[in-house]
Formats: structure tokens, C-alpha cells, sequence
């Protein structure tokens, strides 16, 4: 790919040919969403279980520490075929599934402190699991009974946004705030950190929150997971460039990482979200991954593209490469990987049980919390409804 | 309802009162805010060294600094979203639109996610958010510099939306909005920017969300706000030289509407005539219409009209006076309603 600085030419003769449109069957066959990433892709761990070096981004990870990482995704997967089970016993209305997202968010949700702020889309579950979410939370949203369950300042997690890019700006204002209030300049700082996809990228309240990050210096990571698919719109439709190319426009870095990689996924979070607490920032990740499921359980994704696709990303899986690694370094026997599977089978019991016994909200609770400070029309509305309801038998609703 | 307040010493003597423009006072208003709380913060295209379009934030730069009043980027989502992860983060922003056409791009943000974060949350999140918004025609202005999109906002639910008509309500009601724990869209009327009156800067008695009787009357009632408050009141002096009294009310808050005082004067007058700028379908002047005949059926003597910007879009400014409500249409409603 040629660097941004060579296209200084006016006429279209000056774009490289590498930034041609795809042809139907390169974008059908999904090819470029299978390329290894780029020479750029910053990996630790190959698919094979190899542990290799980076220059810039290497990282010291204990056994127990690893065994941890490998333990999150495995719950995790568990949680997200749990819901996706539950959806198809007609128990959630609906599923955004992670699969094959995992190292993804288990990566960036390790990397954070206590003190960061969280931004997520619709389908940051695992980044929830490291922010002490209870899933059965997440599925409330997808059952019905609740917009967002947890307590977004104090989980430092806020509400999963539907409409999307949205969230881009909320995170770099709340990084704005964090460094009026002199929360960044050392290692004790704060930052924020927002997710996003790579469908996202083409949204105009992204390229804002990039232009608004970058002027005022914000603390945030904009943290792109490049699934390859927004629905049925490749990659491709969204950008002519790797998307992690764009920060160099708005004038901060942009890393490209091995999604499917948890400890480079680890390893570059971390450095970017030192970046910020340090003041430097803000930085732009892209984890070059692969939703493995449909983008949502409504979805069908046999329609757009080829079942080979999903194979060559099977041998990518971000689990069974650090399996394998742990397995090679006898870092973990196994014991260790029968007691997490137990623990992730007790996840999943308890997860379906709590679902299912989710409380229906009161009817009352149409009205609540509309405004803070009241609405005397709202109020009078709401007074009508409930002595319309009170009418029938029992009163009960 | 818990309306804020703004109390403020009222023993601050006669020199509390000053003759100040709309314009002014909302500077004024702006400028006292921001001393009392340390959180507000002002921010929009062009409200720093420029003062604003308007000049409505003259000042406030120098005198507070570049972090409390920001010149930002030229976006409108990008002024109202990063507004939204100041709220959550503890500030009290106040952001300004240049104009009201230009609220568009910032429509998905206000109505996706300051609108909605209080309810989604359980109240756990809470978006004490102003975006003020200069507008209204009678200006000469070009295209999207002239509209009314008060509507749209209203029938949103969790925003607020209020319109000040006068100086004294332009300095009080601004700081009861950034008062306010809501999200508050603040109309601002531009064509009375210039215009003075007296401003009692030591206390008010009138919460943000009320609406007010500015003239008592037995023949027929108006109602208006923002810009069109001042052609009620001069159609009323209007209409008097002809031996018709009228009430006039201006609304102040739109969304939540106030109508008890309406609803009162009604009753009394039996006539109602609505004078707004917007265009009439789907709007304010529609609601009010509605709610007034579900309150008043049997007082009214005539339906309920309404004179109001057309169903098309802001015309070239050669033909705004035209289009917009005047003393000569609002008497010519008036009458009709009597006639019935």
C-alpha cells in the first residue's frame, strides 16, 4: 500500500493502483477480508500459537496472567452462544453476537484501569465482562426489560449506543472534561476508550469526534474493531484506504492489530491508553478481526458472502491459538482447561436461568425518568393511563 | 413540578434594574451563570474572540478563558455530541447554533442521545445541556438562516423547549435553563436581539416552564412567543382603538406547554387565535389548538385559529413579510373569530 504523502498529485493518474475498487469477486470471495492484515499488523501470537516479537509493542505476560486472558474469552464465548441460544428459543427478541470478537475486547478490557472511561457500541460484550458487567444485564437490553440495567458511572461502562458512531463524540467530549479537570499527565491519569466498527468509520459523527479529539488534545482511544462486514457491506464499502491509515489525517497515530490476537490486543491498548493518561493522546486502533456469527441474530449473512471465508478465519481463532501456546509452554495442563470449561457451562446455567426469570418492568415505568426535574403534561398523561388501568378488575394491570 | 429557580438577593436596591437589550441580556445572563458555577461552559462556532454571530457571548473569552468558552470546530453533531460527554462528565455546556437552519446535523445527536440518556439510564445519567438557537425571520437573511424548527424539538420527548420574547425573561430564563437538570433547547428570537427593556437583575418570580399573561382581556385571547409575542401585544393595542379587548399570553415554555393560564383566559373570552412564525401543519399552534378545545369545548364561541408561517419553506427574504404573521393578518383573524 502506498503512503498517504505520495498522493500530492491533482489528477486521478496520481492514485495508486492499489486503491482501485474491488472487483465483485474479490469483495464476494471476501479475499482482502482474508489478507493477513498488512506488514503493519502488529502481532504476538500467531495463529499457530507461536509467540513472536514486535519491535514497538512487545509485552511481559505471566503464565497466570495468560491463563486469566484465555479463561475471559472462554466465558465469554460461552455467554455470547448462550444469549445466541436463548434468542432461538424465542427468549431475547434479539442477539448481537461477538463470536470470534474475543480477543478483541478481552485485550482492550484488560488493558484498562480502574479510573477509564468506557464507550461502547451494541456488541463490546466482552469488554463489559472486564468491566464487571453481569451479562444477564446485556441480555436485558435484548430481552425488553431495560434499556441498560448496569450503572453506567459505576461501572465507568456507559449504555450500549444503537445508533451508530454516535458514542465517538460522547467519548471524546467526556475525554475533553477529563483533561479540563487535569486528570491527564501522568500515569495515575485518566483516558476513555470507545468502540466503534468498521461501518462506523463511514459516519460523519466519526470523522467529528477524529477532527474534535485532535484539536483538543482528548484522552480517548478510539478503538475501531474492523469485523470486515457492517451487515452485508464489505470493508471495502466503507474506505478505499486500511482504515487505520486515517488518524495520520487528523494527525494522530493510527495501529493496525491482530484482532484475533489477544496479546497484541493487550499490548497496543495498553500503550494507547498510557498514551493518553500521559497526555499524548488521542491514538486510533484498528483490530483487524472477523465476526464469525450474523451481525445480529435477524441477520443472514450466507446471502453475501462464501462459507470459504468463514473457514480460513476458523484458523485464525483468537482462543484456540492461546490454547495452543499455553499447551507449548506447559503453562497449563489439562486440568486447567476442564475446570474452565466446567466454570463456563455453570456461566451459561446461571445466565439462562436469570434470563428467564427476568421481571417484566411495571407498566408505570413507560413514564419514568423521562425528565429529571418533571413534566406536568407527561405527569398528567401517566395519572390518566394508570386510573384507565385501575378500572379493570382487581386493578391489576 | 420542581421548577428551578434562580434566587438571587432582592435587596439589591433600584440599581438592579437596567435597560439592556435582548441581546445584552442574554450576555448578561451568560456572564452571571458562569460566575456562579464553575461547570458552565459555553461552546460553538465562532463564541470566543468573535463573540458569536450575534455577539451574544461577547466577551465571555476573554474574561473566562479559552476552556470555558469554546471556539470549536465547525460541526453542529460535533458541537452538540461532545457536548453530551461534557454533561456525563460533570459540566453544564452551553452550546450554540449560528442559526436554526443550521440545527439539522446536530438533529440525530439531540434526539438520539440528549433527549434519551436520562430515560435509558433510569436517571442515572443526567443532561444538563442548553443549545441556543437563534431564530426566526424578519431579518433579510438567506436561505436556512430564518427558520422555526421549534417543533421538531417539542415533539421530542425529554428535551425541553422554551422561547424567551422580552430582555428581562432573556436573562432569567437563560440561567434557569443552564439551571435546569433537563436538556433545554433555547429559541431565541433574532429579529428582537436589538430591542431594549428593563431588566430587574435582582429577582424574578416567574419559573422557566410557565407561560405568562401580559394582557388581561374579555373579547378574544392571543397567544404567541418569541418574535410574535410583541405583534400579539400590538395587535391587542391595535384591536383596543377599535373597542375589542383582548388577552394576551405569551407561552414562554413549548415544551412542556403551560395552558392552564390559556385555558382560564379562554374560558373568559371564549375567542382563541394562535400567532406563531412556523408553518402551521404538525406544529405547536396545532397542539395548542387541540388541547384547547378538548379543555374548553363549551366556552368557545368560535373555533380556535391560527395564524402562522406557511406550509412551505422560508421564502427568499423579499418575501418574508409576506409570509410571516403580521398586525394586519392577526387583526384579520381576530375579526373573523368574532365574526362567529
Amino acid at each position: 500500500m502506498s503512503s498517504p504523502e505520495q498522493w500530492t498529485g491533482s489528477g486521478p493518474e496520481s492514485a495508486p493502483a492499489a486503491t482501485a475498487a474491488p472487483t465483485a469477486e474479490q469483495v464476494i470471495a471476501g479475499l482482502r477480508a482474508t489478507d493477513e492484515g498488512g506488514a503493519d499488523l502488529v502481532q504476538l501470537l500467531t495463529p499457530e500459537g507461536e509467540r513472536v516479537r514486535h519491535p514497538d509493542f512487545d509485552i511481559d505476560i505471566t503464565p497466570e496472567e495468560l491463563r486469566g486472558l484465555y479463561r475471559d474469552m472462554v466465558l465469554v464465548r460461552r455467554v455470547d452462544r448462550e444469549a445466541n441460544a436463548l434468542q432461538r428459543k424465542g427468549q431475547l427478541g434479539l442477539w448481537v453476537p461477538l463470536l470470534g470478537q474475543e480477543a478483541a475486547q478481552i485485550g482492550a478490557g484488560r488493558a484498562l484501569k480502574p479510573q477509564d472511561q468506557v464507550f461502547p457500541s451494541y456488541r463490546e460484550h466482552g469488554v463489559a465482562w472486564c468491566r464487571d458487567i453481569p451479562p444477564v444485564d446485556l441480555l436485558s437490553i435484548f430481552r425488553g426489560t431495560d434499556n441498560c440495567a448496569w450503572d453506567p458511572i459505576k461501572h465507568k461502562f456507559h449504555p450500549y449506543t444503537i445508533v451508530i458512531g454516535n458514542q465517538v463524540l460522547n467519548a471524546t467530549g467526556y475525554a475533553m472534561g477529563q483533561r479540563f479537570d487535569g486528570k491527564v499527565g501522568d500515569p495515575d491519569g485518566e483516558a476513555t476508550i470507545c468502540f466503534f466498527g468498521d461501518g462506523a468509520t463511514s459516519q460523519g459523527d466519526v470523522h467529528e469526534g477524529f477532527v474534535w479529539a485532535a484539536v483538543y488534545d482528548a484522552p480517548v482511544v478510539f478503538y475501531c474493531q474492523n469485523n470486515q462486514w457492517a451487515i452485508s457491506e464489505p470493508t471495502e464499502r466503507q474506505s478505499r484506504l486500511p482504515l487505520y491509515h486515517r488518524a495520520r489525517g487528523y494527525g494522530f497515530p493510527g495501529i493496525r492489530v491482530d484482532g484475533n490476537d489477544v496479546l497484541a490486543c493487550l499490548a497496543v491498548s495498553r500503550w494507547a491508553l498510557e498514551e493518553c493518561r500521559n497526555g499524548n493522546g488521542p491514538v486510533l486502533i484498528e483490530a483487524f478481526t472477523y465476526r464469525m456469527d450474523a451481525h445480529t441474530t435477524s441477520d443472514d449473512p450466507s446471502r453475501y458472502r462464501l462459507s470459504e471465508e468463514l473457514e480460513v478465519w476458523k484458523l485464525k481463532d483468537p482462543i484456540e491459538r492461546v490454547k495452543v501456546h499455553l499447551v507449548k509452554q506447559q503453562w497449563a495442563d489439562q486440568d486447567f482447561f476442564d475446570s474452565v470449561e466446567a466454570e463456563s457451562e455453570q456461566v451459561a446455567i446461571e445466565l439462562r436461568d436469570k434470563c428467564v426469570n427476568l421481571p417484566d418492568p411495571s407498566a408505570e415505568s413507560i413514564f419514568g425518568n423521562v425528565y429529571a426535574e418533571g413534566n406536568p403534561v407527561l405527569e398528567a398523561q401517566r395519572d390518566e393511563f394508570l386510573a384507565y388501568h385501575a378500572g379493570f378488575a382487581g386493578g391489576e394491570h | 413540578m420542581a421548577a428551578p429557580t434562580v434566587d438571587r438577593p432582592t435587596d439589591a436596591g433600584p440599581a438592579a434594574v437596567r435597560t439592556l437589550t435582548l441581546a445584552k441580556a442574554l450576555n448578561t445572563g451568560l456572564r452571571t451563570a458562569m460566575e456562579n458555577n464553575p461547570k458552565v461552559i459555553v461552546m460553538g462556532e465562532d463564541v470566543g474572540k468573535l463573540g458569536g454571530v450575534f455577539r451574544i457571548t461577547d466577551g465571555l473569552q476573554k474574561d473566562f478563558g479559552e476552556q470555558r468558552v469554546l471556539d470549536t470546530p465547525l460541526a453542529e453533531s460535533g458541537i452538540i455530541g461532545t457536548a453530551v460527554g461534557l454533561a456525563i462528565r460533570g459540566y453544564r455546556p452551553v452550546c450554540e447554533i449560528q442559526f436554526d437552519g443550521f440545527i439539522f446535523p446536530g438533529f440525530d445527536q439531540i434526539v438520539s442521545q440528549v433527549a434519551k440518556l436520562h430515560y435509558r439510564t433510569s436517571g442515572r445519567v443526567k443532561l444538563p445541556l442548553v443549545i441556543r438557537v437563534p431564530f426566526g425571520g424578519g431579518i433579510g437573511a438567506v436561505e436556512h438562516h430564518s427558520e422555526s424548527p421549534e417543533s421538531y424539538f417539542a415533539h421530542t420527548a425529554g428535551l425541553k423547549v422554551v422561547s424567551c420574547s422580552n430582555p428581562s425573561d432573556a436573562y432569567w430564563m437563560i440561567q434557569q435553563a443552564i439551571d435546569c437538570d433537563d436538556p433545554v433547547l433555547f429559541f431565541e428570537p433574532k429579529r428582537r436581539y436589538y430591542e431594549k427593556g428593563e431588566v430587574d437583575t435582582a429577582s424574578t418570580t416567574t419559573p422557566l416552564f410557565s407561560s405568562r399573561v401580559l394582557r388581561e382581556g374579555t373579547d378574544a385571547t392571543l397567544v404567541a412567543y418569541g418574535p410574535m409575542v410583541r405583534t400579539a401585544l400590538e395587535a391587542a393595542s391595535a384591536a383596543a382603538e377599535e373597542g375589542h379587548s383582548l388577552s394576551v399570553i405569551d407561552l414562554r415554555s413549548l415544551s412542556p406547554l403551560d395552558l392552564g393560564p390559556v385555558y382560564e383566559s379562554v374560558r373568559r373570552t371564549g375567542r382563541l387565535v394562535v400567532v406563531t412564525e412556523a408553518p402551521s401543519e404538525s406544529s405547536i399552534s396545532g397542539e395548542i389548538a387541540t388541547r384547547v378545545q378538548q379543555e374548553c369545548f363549551y366556552s368557545l364561541q368560535a373555533p380556535v385559529l391560527r395564524v402562522t408561517g406557511f406550509d412551505t419553506p422560508y421564502p427568499p427574504s423579499k418575501l418574508e413579510e409576506e409570509y410571516l404573521p403580521d398586525l394586519d393578518r392577526v387583526l384579520h383573524a381576530v375579526d373573523r373569530s368574532l365574526a362567529f
